[in-house]
């Protein structure tokens, strides 16, 4: 559905964005992700025609948006960063406004924009003014805006920006379901809203892909990946501690300050390779008066910054 | 045409929507009528024309047609909502024109409601309905060429106190081309034509030759082709400089 090819972008001597490359089909929800400055809303800017690229293509459901822009803004939904909206008007009026530019006239346009005020859960506020609405129900019209109809490609520039948890919720599960049939990209800063809606991660960093791949992959890239955590009583961490280094695949073990009597222990795989067998096993032999045991999934913060760090 | 009427609905309706509309209306009957009747002297006068009235249209039009104009682009550019705008299926010229012909009927309305002074004049006498007809049509379009101008300076900055004072700036140089406080800056050193080109885009000379009740098609030409251009560069700011 979205095919990005050495897209290029400069600003001066600035490069936004060096030479991407992305192809997103229907059915995913890609998670945009990069340090700000990172190029994000820049290449989304592109896809949706609203900045020219220096270099590169865009299609979109096989319009190049370089040529026919318009052919390619009617399949897509777009909300720009910030949700910018026309603070004067209601949010009724806006979507139909909105449902106007779209195509639909009459019972047709009401249909549409009801459904849109339904879905995102705006009906409390929808005859005030936009302006003086919270920043939640803000971003909400945003989003009804950009699903109003229907649209195969979805761009959602930071969709869940300023909501409260539960409205979040609410919204990843919106893109969820709406992932089923349509190519989806949002951007985001938040790294557990990737693994919560997002079936695809790319990282980008300087304007570069850093990272291609599911969140579990990119979850997989942490050091903490298959690291287990041991919580045992505090006499019997030294111990447990000088055993648990020998152990085959364990790289290292690091210790943490005790609380009430407990002392943390962390077992640091090599490679990223399963140990949670090797490490109880040694423990149970040594008979190691264990609290707890857990294996880490990875910690995305840690792969964040080094992958966007390093280049 | 069928886009470019939303963006006129929606832009009309816009500035219904804030006290903006009903201030400048306000305002502008008050400033026209109390121009009318003090300094153009219109009973003293003893004449059952609409001169004084519209003598004054090219000097009120300067301070209140940039205000209008101000907000066009440079408050889409400064919320945010012009990268919403432009990334909906709609073109720039259809947006562009949309706006203009909003703006421009909202002056239409202000213009229409100094209706009274019409009536009045025609009560006291019996003026010539031609001419006057002739400087509403003249005036009206005289408007349409500072809000043109006004649009196109609005699209070039993000701030709307900027915008209102070039645009003021850059109208009072194509009123006043004409009067000695631009010519004699010419005049001594350029050569004649140049002197005569610049009285000739005077907005001045053009509409009191529309006064005068002579129909004279080329100063309508003239009001006309100079929203034509405006607006085409305007198209051609919007498209460089919208995402900056």
């Amino acid at each position: 559905m979205i095919k990005i090819s050495g897209l290029t972008k400069r600003f001066g001597p600035i490069t936004a964005v060096a030479g991407l490359d992305l192809t997103v089909e229907r059915g995913e929800v890609l998670g945009f992700l990069g340090p700000n400055g990172a190029g994000k809303s820049t290449t989304m800017r592109m896809v949706t025609g609203f900045v020219v690229p220096t270099a590169g293509t865009v299609t979109v459901a096989g319009h190049d948006v370089g040529e026919d822009p318009i052919a390619a803004q009617r399949v897509i939904g777009y909300m720009p960063e910030g949700a910018p909206l026309y603070e004067d008007i209601t949010p009724v009026a806006f979507l139909d406004f909105i449902a106007a530019v779209r195509g639909y006239d009459g019972a047709e346009r009401k249909e549409r924009v009801a459904r849109a005020i339904r879905l995102l859960d705006l009906a409390d506020v929808a005859h005030r003014p936009i302006g003086t609405l919270s920043k939640g129900y803000k971003r909400r019209t945003g989003l009804a805006q950009a699903v109003l109809h229907d649209p195969d490609v979805l761009i959602l520039d930071e969709p869940t920006d300023g909501l409260d948890p539960n409205q979040k919720h609410h919204v990843r599960s919106l893109i969820r379901a709406m992932g089923r049939d349509k190519a989806i990209i949002i951007s985001t800063h938040i790294l557990e809203e990737v693994e919560a809606v997002c079936t695809r991660a790319v990282i980008i960093a300087q304007g570069r892909l850093v990272f291609d791949g599911t969140p579990v992959a990119l979850k997989g890239r942490s050091l903490s990946h298959n690291a287990v955590t041991i919580r045992v009583k505090r006499d019997a961490a030294a111990q447990a501690r000088t055993n648990l280094a020998t152990v085959a695949g364990v790289a290292r073990v690091v210790e943490k300050p005790a609380t009430n009597g407990i002392a943390t222990l962390v077992a640091f795989p090599v490679d990223g390779k399963s140990i949670i067998q090797d490490v109880s096993d040694r423990l149970r032999r040594d008979g190691c008066p264990i609290e707890g045991l857990t294996v880490d999934s990875g910690e995305l913060d840690e792969v964040f910054r080094r992958l966007t760090t390093t280049v | 045409m069928r886009n470019l009427l939303i963006v006129f609905r929606r832009e009309f309706a816009a500035y219904f929507s804030t006290p903006l509309a009903y201030i400048f209306i306000v305002i502008f009957l008050a400033l026209s009528g109390a121009m009318t009747f003090y300094f153009g002297n219109f009973f003293e006068r003893g004449q059952a024309d609409l001169a004084p009235f519209f003598a004054y249209h090219p000097w009120l039009y300067l301070i209140l047609i940039p205000a209008v104009a101000m907000r066009l682009w440079a408050d889409e550019r400064k919320t945010g909502t012009i990268e919403l705008l432009m990334t909906l299926p709609l073109s720039t010229v259809e947006v562009v024109i949309g706006k203009f012909f909003a703006a421009w009927a909202f002056i239409g309305v202000a213009l229409a409601l100094t209706f009274p002074i019409w009536w009045t004049v025609n009560y006291l006498g019996s003026p010539d309905n031609g001419v006057i007809v002739s400087s509403y049509i003249g005036s009206y379009l005289m408007a349409g060429a500072y809000l043109a101008i006004g649009a196109c300076v609005s699209a070039l900055t993000r701030n709307q106190v900027i915008a209102f004072i070039l645009a003021a700036a850059v109208c009072f140089l194509m009123l006043a081309s004409g009067l000695e406080i631009v010519t004699s800056f010419f005049i001594g050193w350029a050569p004649a034509f140049v002197v005569d080109t610049v009285t000739a885009v005077s907005f001045l000379t053009h509409f009191q030759a529309i006064l005068r009740g002579v129909i004279d098609g080329r100063d309508a030409v003239f009001f006309t082709s100079l929203i034509a251009i405006a607006l085409f560069i305007n198209v051609a700011i919007v498209d460089l400089k919208k995402a900056q």
